[in-house]
């Protein structure tokens, strides 16, 4: 440290120079540490405080310390709550199945060679960099029930026209459909990058032993491929429950006339925009954070135990 | 090495410091009596029209105004966000008098606008018509000043009436159902009739026939009363009719842009919608059928012919700004009576009795849209939603058995439902 001639040692240092040099850790992380604080920490210790007050109309208005009266109050409401968790749990679950299993077979599809692959990569990725508001518009067009190309096609195949996002039923696996349409792309990406990334070795030993197609992928490539499959749920997994824009662009506020695609996200939403009921919503979104938190804690943990 | 990290140290504290400061600088204000004006506006024909008259306002007063424009349901969203910090970087704000208009004055959000309003002559505030001024009073107080007002009419399709053999759009809502039931048979693949079917955005065309069939949301006591005999013929009828000669497949998810469409489109006979889109129907950009809408007054029920005539939008100025002076300026040019005037020329209805005695003022409305909102101004009742301080709420519960009856369930144990978690609400704002 002192090894390079100085003419000063760090014990001749005075005033604030002296200071900065003894708590350089800190000075270097000072900034980082008040983004984290101004814009993570303090943002999430308000909601706390605010799910534990009756605050509604205006956060500048009084409001009640009420402790957990909230959560009570959220926790027993099977009117919205509850068919609001379903739908997030749900949404997310079916769509995370499909986009892995189609995700994971587009990806072993692009992952040799083939004359094409370039434009093959480019198109299948065009959903994703689309935004998820103009996505939402341009599926609520071709899904409109009465002028809508999807009811057209069906029509020319003798199949009569649906409700689509129209219908009280429909609608969530419509909207499923969509997410699935525009994010797979984004597991073929990571899962692509994982493939590309694993030796050659284990598969050929296995082709030499006689595997078959399903077996080297069952046995061999599967296995090697775990942690970004991992990886890609998690990703993916958290996106999911947080989906907000694609529902609030084909269904609009409170998730249709029968709330009918109302996840945890599209209501918390609502109970603060329009109802104006901050210390509710503010439960919520806390109850849903802790979700959140859960369901990866969960799977992560499970990750290491070695389960999957 | 010393001498190289303490070198780094204090280029970094600069870089720190550096932005510290800027971010400083981001965050003052200087609107102190500003020659710079922020007006909020909604994207809406008014709007359109202000702003191309706006260079001769910024002459006249020497001042800049710098116009942010946003969708319905952005700007409020901007609103609650912006108004609940105390923000003092809206100055004027254009609103909704009966969705937000209570909730903004109870919070302290709208300035008083009481002795600036009356005590200006060439403004002359006796112009304006009660019903839109009593909406933006609160507790006596003037927050608001009305710019556009509304009232319910009937658009209809006149080449499908004539082809069905009828002369004259229907004067009741029985003729109405009939008509829409024999166009809808004599022309496959349109719809008899069609308008709002969200459960919040219906409830404001909804109002109309209840009020035709002798209900209304509250009682005379100020008990809820979407249960009563004559509600519930309401919903029935406003359902039955979307349900059984609405279009096929209906959603029920339409506010205006989806109704309207399906009508402009040519997919539908009858369309009740407020007159102030009526450009919508007429302009040939816009509109396929724009030469054969014709406009009727609305219908008359059991109760007679009961429409809505409200304010649907004013101009406030943010109790948080520090340009209230200047602002004033920006409404008593907006609202006054030439720029209301010119408005109403351009096909937006005035809160001024003034425009409406000027023959100019209705000279450039179609003619029977004209005699439709004549018959509506006189009728009307002053209000198309619950007047309480959470009208979303509001709309949502007293518009669940709307959708209940178009597809089709139980009405009436929806309006008792509906009912009792109304009353619910009500007792709560007590």
């Amino acid at each position: 440290m002192a090894s390079l001639a100085s003419p000063r040692q760090p014990g001749d240092l005075t005033g604030w120079t002296r200071w900065a040099n003894t708590h350089r850790k800190w000075l270097f992380a000072a900034p980082a540490m008040t983004f984290v604080g101004a814009l993570i920490i303090f943002p999430l210790a308000w909601t706390v405080y605010l799910s534990l007050t009756d605050a509604e109309g205006s956060v500048r208005a009084e409001s009640e310390f009420i402790g957990f009266a909230n959560y009570l109050e959220v926790l027993s409401d099977t009117d919205r709550f509850w068919p609001a968790v379903l739908r997030t749990v749900g949404f997310t679950g079916v769509a995370l199945l499909f986009e892995i299993v189609i995700g994971m077979a587009v990806a072993l599809l692009l992952w040799r060679p083939f004359r094409g692959e370039r434009w093959v990569r480019v198109a299948i990725l065009l959903p994703l960099v689309a935004t998820p508001v103009a996505v939402g518009m341009m599926w609520r067009l071709i899904f409109d029930p009465n002028i809508g190309m999807a009811n057209q096609i069906l029509g020319w195949v003798g199949i009569g026209p649906q409700p689509w996002l129209a219908g009280q039923h429909s609608a969530l696996p419509t909207t499923i459909f969509i997410d699935i349409w525009q994010w797979t792309p984004m597991v073929v990406l990571i899962l692509l990058a994982g493939l590309t990334a694993l030796s050659n070795e284990p598969d050929e030993a296995a082709r030499v032993d006689g595997a078959n197609a399903w077996q080297r992928f069952r046995h061999v490539t599967l296995p090697l491929l775990m942690p970004t499959v991992i990886v890609a749920i998690l990703l993916r997994g958290i996106d999911a429950l947080k989906t907000f824009d694609i529902l609030y662009a084909t269904k609009g506020r409170g998730g249709g006339s029968f709330h009918e695609v109302e996840t945890l996200n599209v209501y918390a939403y609502g109970l603060s925009f329009d109802y104006n009921e901050y210390g509710i919503s503010s439960t919520v979104l806390i109850i849903f954070f802790l979700i959140i938190i859960g369901s990866m804690w969960a799977l992560t943990s499970r990750r290491k135990k070695g389960a999957l | 090495m010393d001498v190289l990290r303490r070198s780094v140290i204090g280029t970094s504290l600069a870089v720190v410091a550096a932005l510290g400061l800027s971010a400083c600088g981001g965050g003052g204000d200087d609107s102190g009596g500003s020659n710079t004006l922020r007006v909020t506006l909604v994207n809406h024909v008014w709007t359109e029209n202000i702003k191309k008259a706006l260079p001769e306002f910024e002459q006249q007063s020497g001042l800049k105004v710098e116009v942010t424009q946003l969708g319905e349901d952005q700007l409020s969203d901007q609103y609650n966000v912006k108004l609940n910090a105390g923000s003092s970087d809206i100055d004027v704000m254009m609103y909704r008098p009966l969705q937000e208009g209570k909730l903004f004055a109870k919070n302290g959000y709208l300035a008083e606008l009481t002795d600036k309003a009356k005590e200006d002559s060439a403004f002359d505030f006796a112009d304006f018509q009660a019903p839109p001024v009593q909406a933006t009073t609160y507790q006596d107080k003037l927050v608001g000043v009305p710019i556009i007002t509304e009232q319910e009419v009937l658009y209809y399709r006149k080449d499908l009436l004539q082809k069905s053999g009828f002369s004259a759009p229907p004067k009741t809502l029985d003729e109405l159902k009939t008509m829409a039931a024999k166009i809808e048979a004599d022309n496959p693949g349109t719809a008899g009739f069609v308008a709002r079917t969200g459960k919040a955005a219906a409830v404001t065309q909804f109002s109309s026939f209840l009020y035709s069939f002798g209900g209304d949301f509250v009682d005379g006591s100020g008990k809820a009363s979407v249960n009563t005999e004559q509600a519930k013929q309401a919903y029935a009828y406003y359902g039955g009719l979307l349900r059984e000669n609405g279009p096929e497949n209906i959603s029920t998810d339409m506010s205006w842009s989806e109704a309207m469409a399906i009508f402009t489109q040519g997919k539908a006979a009858f369309y009740t919608e407020a007159n102030s889109l009526y450009k919508n129907a007429t302009d040939p950009a816009k509109s396929k059928v724009s030469d054969s809408v014709g406009f009727a007054p609305f219908p008359a029920g059991p109760a007679g012919s009961k429409p809505y005539n409200i304010p649907s939008w004013a101009l406030g100025v943010n109790e948080g700004s520090e340009n209230q002076a200047n602002a004033w300026k920006f409404i008593q040019w907006a609202a006054g009576k030439e720029q209301t005037l010119v408005q109403q020329k351009g096909g937006v209805p005035g809160a001024r009795t003034s425009v409406w005695a000027n023959p100019e003022g209705i000279a450039t409305y179609p003619k029977d849209l004209a005699d439709a909102i004549k018959v509506s101004t006189e009728n009307g009742v002053g209000h198309d939603r619950p007047l309480v301080v959470k009208v979303a709420e509001a709309r949502e519960l007293v518009g669940q058995p709307i959708v209940d009856a178009i597809t089709g369930k139980d009405v009436a144990g929806s309006a008792a439902t509906a009912n009792e978690a109304f009353q619910k609400l009500l007792d709560d704002e007590k």
